[in-house]
């Protein structure tokens, strides 16, 4: 009696199925990179156990984790709102950039007196970023709904040109001293960390957590609220589940692809923005480890899921602090690369199922 | 600013666009959308590059390369034609996977030499004024290589039997599939002749064109340029041809207008600060934003060029198209 796989199309998909298929993605993922990494001739358990140690070591990792997962969230967030509509905004990388250009704008120029209140510097900050990365957003998404140009390539593209721009302004006009960076900011425009209550709370010493983190889980609750509780969010998913459908029901689909692309790149602007206020505190070269197009994999591995896109940061957060200590420097986007191949052929098991069945049976 | 010259360049660095985009005309044509040309190119440059370095031929260079490239692009089939997986997020997976293999892979080529793709004059033609200097003399074996294949693809695409099986598939696969044309397996021939010319498109970097392994920014964009000029051709080889030599030509241009003090009789602003070319740098990535706008405009007209099935996955006895 011979066994016989027999591939079906499923009818209903079991609520635990895509759960288990993206921890099961990133598992094989980690064992396949293991695999990589032991083959070029490192050494995969030392950096697993690295791994954990800098996700769950102790407060002061962990908060390093969570001060590099806050711009995955927030940025993740950016990306899976675009992705719902299947816009492929590909360039949070370069609309980050633009925040953080925005935000710098506020301390530097400066836009607002710097003996301002606290409040009103940071408030102008949060708003620039914004601003700068919804154009960002917006020259794309206008190209997108005006011409039909390919919204990825332009994404892509601009991420060149913000970089470009914001190495001019650090070359040039802001630079400290002939130094490749902007001078330090003011007191006044760094985000309020843990660590500036230690005097007050012992156990916050060195703990570099910073109120960027409270911007993120505000993003995802304001992101799920569109998604699932607002009529923009809904024509957004109709627009990507079924465009055809959107445009008979009288749907703008063409303004909501400028919108949505704003609103995406103004979140990522707003990562931007977190990041030089909370941790950098000034305007310098790669300010971004990728941040932009882990948000990408992040979104996708959270399968659009705001809240998910917390817990998937938090590890990709790890990933990149254990990252900054494994050599050869690669290795993260290859662990990105694969994790994100397993996820999409995983999701083939959504869509089908496996059986084992006897050959006689078959016959029968 | 010798236009010599300028051609001359912009005939060797458009050699690499040439070929990565017309390797993804092929594939697109046959309705696979492959977004992983970036990483494709880094790894083929890189493999290239290792290669020539511990074998000395910079010919098993460039074949490892193109093996190497299109095994990776298999992933990607592999991945749209059997699982039916987004073509989009799989092609960026791509580029993450082989990004990421190529600077694992690479890491300590920062810096070496080694033995290149060689170089020569064509006797004769090379004495054509002005064309000769430009186009016949001193180029690597794989810029010649590139004036023959643009044109044998175009041939090949629009007169030969397989060239069209190949738009079939891509116009009306379910139609194909009923005269008997294997849709799986010529795709997959397609994608993998697709990622193979990424990786000799990455190879002319490493072994020809600006020889050398700098990490990341060995191909810095070019592989996204490169899909962007797919669409700008409008999935014509020889049009892909043109724009890759017209993009490398540009980009010589860029370069020479840092030297001179004055510039049309003006003074240039980049000999008094050389930080403004920052600016410049940006030019290759904005005329790319530019030079799609007029291709999808004129793509939209038409409503031409664009393969009908391009993105979407074919599934056998499911659904015609």
């Amino acid at each position: 009696m011979a066994l016989q796989l027999k591939v079906e199309k499923r009818v209903d998909v079991p609520k635990w199925l895509p759960l288990a298929t993206s921890i099961g993605s990133v598992i094989l993922a980690f064992i396949i990179g293991g695999v990589i990494l032991k083959f070029i001739g490192g050494q995969p358990l030392v950096a697993m156990k690295f791994f954990f140690q800098a996700v769950f070591g102790s407060w002061a990792v962990f908060s390093d984790t969570m001060v590099k997962a806050t711009p995955l969230i927030i940025v993740g967030l950016a990306c899976a709102v675009a992705f719902k509509m299947r816009l492929w905004n590909i360039g949070a990388e370069g609309q980050f950039y633009a925040g953080a250009f925005g935000a710098s704008m506020v301390v530097l120029v400066p836009l607002v007196p710097m003996d301002s209140p606290k409040v009103i510097v940071i408030g102008a900050m949060m708003v620039m970023g914004m601003l700068f990365g919804a154009l960002w957003g917006f020259f794309p998404g206008y190209l997108k709904a005006k011409f039909h140009v390919n919204e990825i390539i332009t994404t892509l593209m601009l991420n060149y040109i913000a970089i470009l721009w914001n190495n001019f302004w650090i070359f040039d006009k802001w630079s400290d001293g002939g130094f490749q960076m902007s001078p330090t900011f003011d007191r006044v425009a760094w985000l309020p960390r843990l660590a500036d209550y230690a005097r007050e709370y012992k156990i916050f010493s060195g703990v570099t957590l910073h109120l960027g983190v409270l911007f993120g889980i505000a993003a995802a609750v304001l992101v799920w609220w569109i998604l699932q509780k607002s009529r923009w969010g809904y024509e957004i998913k109709l627009i990507g589940d079924n465009p055809k459908a959107a445009r008979y029901a009288g749907i703008n689909i063409a303004r909501n692809i400028t919108l949505v692309m704003m609103f995406s790149g103004a979140l990522a602007g707003l990562a931007g923005m977190s990041e030089i206020s909370g941790v950098v505190h000034r305007l310098q070269e790669s300010i971004s480890p990728g941040y932009g197009f882990t948000g990408i994999i992040v979104a996708w591995l959270a399968k659009l899921n705001p809240f998910a896109i917390i817990i998937v940061s938090i590890l990709f957060g790890g990933l990149i602090v254990a990252g900054r200590e494994i050599q050869p420097a690669g290795l993260s986007f290859l662990l990105q690369g694969i994790i994100l191949f397993m996820l999409i052929s995983s999701d083939v098991l959504l869509r089908y199922r496996i059986r084992i069945v006897r050959a006689q049976e078959e016959a029968a | 600013m010798n236009p010599v010259i300028i051609l001359h360049a912009g005939l060797a660095t458009g050699t690499v666009l040439l070929f990565a985009a017309i390797g993804e005309i092929f594939a697109e044509r046959s309705g696979i959308l492959n977004l992983g040309i970036e990483g494709m190119m880094l790894f083929g440059a890189m493999a290239a590059f290792s290669t020539s370095f511990s074998t000395g031929s910079p010919w098993t260079g460039v074949l490892v390369a193109m093996l190497a490239a299109g095994f990776l692009s298999i992933l990607h089939g592999l991945v749209t034609i059997h699982f039916q997986a987004d073509q989009v997020v799989s092609g960026l997976s791509l580029t993450f996977l082989g990004t990421g293999l190529a600077l694992v892979l690479g890491e300590g080529l920062t810096g070496q030499t080694v033995a290149l793709i060689p170089s020569f004059d064509i006797p004769l033609l090379s004495a054509i004024p002005f064309i000769g200097p430009a186009f016949f003399e001193d180029h690597s074996i794989l810029v010649y290589a590139g004036y023959v294949f643009a044109p044998l693809s175009w041939y090949y695409i629009h007169k030969t039997r397989p060239g069209m099986h190949l738009r079939a598939i891509g116009e009306k696969p379910a139609a194909a599939d009923t005269l008997g044309i294997d849709v799986y397996g010529t795709r997959y021939f397609y994608v993998f002749v697709g990622g193979a010319l990424a990786g000799l498109a990455g190879a002319t970097i490493s072994l020809s064109v600006s020889p050398g392994w700098y990490s990341a920014q060995t191909t810095s964009g070019q592989g996204w340029i490169a899909v962007a000029l797919v669409i700008f051709a409008q999935w014509n080889p020889l049009r892909a041809a043109l724009g890759g030599y017209l993009f490398g030509a540009l980009r010589r241009l860029i370069l020479d207008l840092q030297g001179p003090k004055l510039l049309l009789g003006f003074v240039n602003p980049l000999y008094i600060n050389s930080n403004y070319s920052f600016f410049l740098k940006m030019t290759p990535f904005i005329l790319t934003i530019v030079a799609l706008i007029f291709g999808s405009r004129a793509v939209a007209k038409k409503r031409a060029g664009s393969p009908s099935a391009l993105g979407l996955p074919f599934i056998r006895g499911e659904r015609g198209m």
